[in-house]
């Protein structure tokens, strides 16, 4: 299978690998996929909760060359954008930036994924003392 | 050096330039057509033919009437296994087979189950070996034919070929193997291994592809098959075709080249991939050999590097010609059939990689792969979530994954 050239490169030069220390309340972690399927995706953010603004996203992916690449381009574009604008955040806009071709379509939906179970789990760290407050 | 290093030699071989320069002749001024029975240019053909007819039957112990031309090994199963499905249509219907055979056995045997054939397809043990007791158990008075190969493509496993021989004797089945990947590369015997049918190829064994032969066993028994292709009547009239002399010229030359060449050639494949092995395992932790390492053949390696994704780690080392187990490397998005059928789980047939040298190869690029392997495979685990948990002690049996 020949690669784009934009996947060769996160391949070749993977922006924010790394890993966050998860039980933080301003990091939001989110792992999707299964050994099993051959792609594992771990996605972090790091949220200043005043703005509300990601300033670190780090990832880390068992999977293919074009799984490690849409991973990689997530990272760089959550960083600097608010909690909701990294929400709109869709599949296809990494397909397209890296000519993904359809038998890799899976990756990008896997990276989105991701996405959304960072956030999630941010939100629902920053959320949890609230409810908690309420329901006393 | 040249690159891509080829290290995928179960795949295909290059033809050897002796091989090459014995074949050109037959392609211009001897170009007759074997069956022509009253000029010279069909003498010279027909000449040429049995000669290498002779060099192919000498290299598995049988005699130079035994052997039918085909194209290739897949036509060579098909016409074994259908062509005794038909023949012996009265006797049964019943054919054994095995979980991990090439998918030119396996879906020939799906073909005539369609038809109405009943087909055993054996599991194998964790060892990548038929287990005879239950091959035995398999057998009944409708079983006209046993089909197991004699090495196997992806982890190179040696099946215990003459057992298996004996069992089918002894209660009067047919026995076949696709013979492939050790023809050429280990001895063979159709006597001494008590094969009736053998299918054989001619790009394995750095010959040339569209060419390959069937053995067909003529005494004891004598074995009748039905033919698959109709026509002038060729090969004993089971298998019409003009022969492909040159490519037949080329298979012979092969076979005789490989039969010479066998003991210093294995014995030098053997060390090789020892090396590669004892590199990779000194040097990496968390390898897995896939299949037994006892019984398989001198030029194979299956390696699973666990916690790195096959085709990933197939990425990163693209000047070296692999193959990889891995989903992502098949059209199928399935991984490997045959490592599923040792019991292996996908997440460790994912992360395998197939190493298949070759006559060509040297040490030099032994040494290249190896320390290429040993830093992809620690790039991509540093880049590898699960190789995190894995060092944090993490039991990932034990994960919730969210499988898509």
């Amino acid at each position: 299978m020949a690669y784009s050239d934009k996947v060769v490169d996160h391949y070749n030069n993977p922006r924010n690998v790394g890993s966050m220390d998860k039980s933080r309340t301003d990091v939001g972690t989110g792992m999707v996929g299964a050994p099993e399927c051959g792609d594992v995706m771990k996605l972090q953010i790091q949220v200043n909760s005043a703005t509300g603004i990601i300033e670190d996203a780090k990832f880390k992916t068992f999977g293919c060359g074009s799984a490690i690449a849409s991973s990689s381009l997530a990272t760089e574009w959550l960083k600097g954008k608010s909690v909701d604008e990294a929400l709109e955040i869709k599949n296809t806009d990494i397909v397209n930036e890296l000519a993904l071709p359809p038998v890799k379509i899976h990756c990008s939906v896997l990276a989105e994924d991701a996405i959304k179970a960072a956030i999630n789990d941010y939100k629902t760290k920053q959320g949890a003392p609230v409810s908690a407050e309420t329901v006393s | 050096m040249s690159k891509p290093i080829y290290f995928d030699n179960h795949a295909t071989t290059p033809v050897d330039p002796r091989v090459l320069e014995a074949m050109i002749p037959y392609f211009t001024e001897n170009f007759g057509n074997a069956a022509s029975r009253n000029h010279a240019y069909g003498w010279v053909a027909e000449d040429a033919v049995e000669k290498g007819r002779k060099q192919i039957a000498s290299l598995i112990g049988a005699n130079s009437k035994e052997i039918v031309f085909t194209s290739g090994a897949t036509e060579s199963n098909n016409l074994a296994i259908k062509g005794v499905a038909e023949m012996y249509a009265e006797k049964g219907n019943h054919i054994i087979t095995a979980a991990t055979e090439h998918k030119a056995v396996l879906d020939t045997c799906k073909h005539l189950e369609k038809k109405g054939c009943r087909i055993t397809y054996l599991p194998l043990k964790g060892d990548g070996l038929v287990d005879l007791d239950m091959l035995r158990d398999a057998i009944t008075d409708k079983t006209i034919l046993i089909s197991i190969m004699y090495a196997n493509n992806e982890i190179g496993v040696i099946q215990p070929v003459k057992e298996i021989g004996k069992i089918a004797k002894e209660r009067g089945v047919l026995f076949h193997s696709d013979a492939v990947q050790a023809c050429g590369k280990i001895p063979v015997n159709v006597i001494e291994d008590g094969i009736d049918l053998l299918s054989i190829t001619g790009h394995k064994l750095y010959g040339p592809k569209g060419v390959g032969a069937l053995y067909v066993r003529r005494k004891n028994p004598r074995v009748q098959l039905t033919a698959q292709m109709d026509g002038g009547g060729h090969e004993r009239g089971m298998r019409s075709g003009t022969l492909n002399v040159p490519g037949i010229v080329g298979l012979g030359a092969a076979c005789e080249i490989a039969q010479r060449e066998m003991p210093a050639e294995s014995a030098r494949l053997r060390a090789l991939r020892d090396k590669l092995r004892a590199t990779l395992e000194a040097n990496l932790e968390e390898t897995y050999i896939n299949g037994t390492m006892e019984h398989r053949l001198p030029n194979n390696l299956n390696m699973s590097f666990a916690y790195v994704e096959g085709e990933s780690l197939l990425m990163g080392i693209n000047d070296i010609a692999v193959s990889s187990g891995s989903a992502c490397t098949s059209a199928t998005l399935e991984p490997s059939y045959v490592l599923k059928a040792l019991g292996l789980g996908d997440d460790l047939a994912h992360t395998s990689i197939r190493f298949g040298l070759g006559r060509f190869n040297t040490e030099a690029e032994v040494d290249y792969v190896a320390q290429k392997m040993i830093d992809v495979v620690n790039k991509l685990r540093e880049l590898s979530p699960l190789w995190e948990m894995f060092k944090d002690g993490v039991d990932l049996s034990k994960v919730q994954w969210t499988a898509h």
